[in-house]
């Protein structure tokens, strides 16, 4: 009965078909629209954000809430003052990746576009540009010096060290922020997919049926979970983001 | 040899259980840490708050890894 019910393969649950365009580079499937949705939010957010009114009202408010949040929260958080010029940067990154986890929650949809590894791949390359070209601005050649020998170290040591600070800061630390966002979403979905494919499989005329409104209300748990955890994941994407810069821009004294 | 007889899919299934031991211990002590710390200092449980998250992050890393290669092993 119950351990006969089907459980989709991954591929199934995580692939779609193309409304368009097949095997084109410009395919248009759900990803797609889901990133086509999270910039139209993101850019809404800011265009709202950007009337200047003195006295805010309405969704001002809401957006001046959102910047307020990015920039004390994040940005001053990790960076201190001179945080607030990445202001824009952590906003747009925070927002796209709220709006497209979100997705994993709205009807009919349903899909967290993070859960392909694309997205969050394409990201952490996008932040991992952004912290070594800062940390390249701020001290020019000396930048592999400081990233690579950290203050105070013995000089027996210093080849070690400088091995383990490269494999840590140039490949591991991208690898580990694109699959902390990338496997947090993955099996979120994949949690939401068991509770439903168990729901669905207990709406039998047997007896059992009556066991159906507990996989039922896991289903209305984990989905609410599911908000929570789509907020908190990009915010530690963009909290991640801010430290990095920091570490690579800072001057130990 | 009671591994041997096990699947493909079983193994990669205790191994992510394996994974997730350490990470476990890890995020219960570090958030437990962090309570006791906002409880005795209020005032700054802003900043508490922002540093548990980052190392729930750092810690939380690992269990993921393990979650992934769960799916690498088990197709």
């Amino acid at each position: 009965m119950l351990l006969s019910a089907e459980f989709p393969p991954l591929s199934h649950i995580t692939n779609w078909s193309a409304f368009a365009g097949d095997g084109q580079i410009w395919e248009i499937n759900k990803i797609v629209l889901v990133y086509g949705f999270a910039v139209l939010f993101t850019i809404l957010l800011f265009t709202l954000g950007n009337k200047k009114k003195l006295v805010p009202t309405g969704a001002q408010n809401l957006a001046e809430m959102a910047v307020e949040f990015v920039e004390d929260g994040i940005a001053v958080e990790t960076m201190g003052k001179d945080g607030k010029k990445y202001v824009p940067f952590l906003m747009s990154l925070f927002f796209f990746i709220f709006f497209t986890n979100i997705f994993e929650v709205v009807p009919v949809i349903q899909m967290p576009a993070a859960a392909r590894i694309a997205m969050p791949m394409t990201l952490a390359l996008i932040a991992y540009v952004v912290y070594h070209g800062a940390g390249i601005r701020s001290h020019g050649f000396g930048y592999l010096k400081h990233a690579l020998v950290p203050p105070g170290v013995p000089v027996a040591l210093l080849p070690l060290v400088v091995l383990i600070e490269f494999v840590s800061k140039f490949l591991v630390q991208p690898f580990s922020h694109t699959v902390r966002l990338f496997a947090n979403l993955l099996a979120g979905h994949i949690l939401l997919v068991t509770f439903a494919v168990l729901t669905s499989a207990l709406i039998t005329p047997k007896w059992y049926a009556i066991f159906a409104p507990l996989p039922f209300a896991g289903v209305v748990f984990f989905t609410a979970f599911e908000v929570f955890v789509s907020f908190l994941q990009a915010y530690v994407f963009t909290l991640l983001t801010g430290v990095y810069i920091n570490a690579a821009q800072s001057h130990e004294h | 040899m009671l591994l041997a007889e096990l699947s493909n899919k079983g193994v990669a299934a205790l191994t992510y259980g394996l994974a997730a031991i350490g990470p476990g211990v890890g995020i219960g002590y570090l958030v437990g840490q962090a309570v006791q710390a906002m409880a005795r200092q209020p005032e700054s449980a802003g900043m508490v708050r922002t540093t548990m998250f980052l190392g729930i992050a750092f810690v939380e890393a690992l269990a993921l890894i393990g979650f992934v290669v769960f799916f690498l092993a088990g197709n």
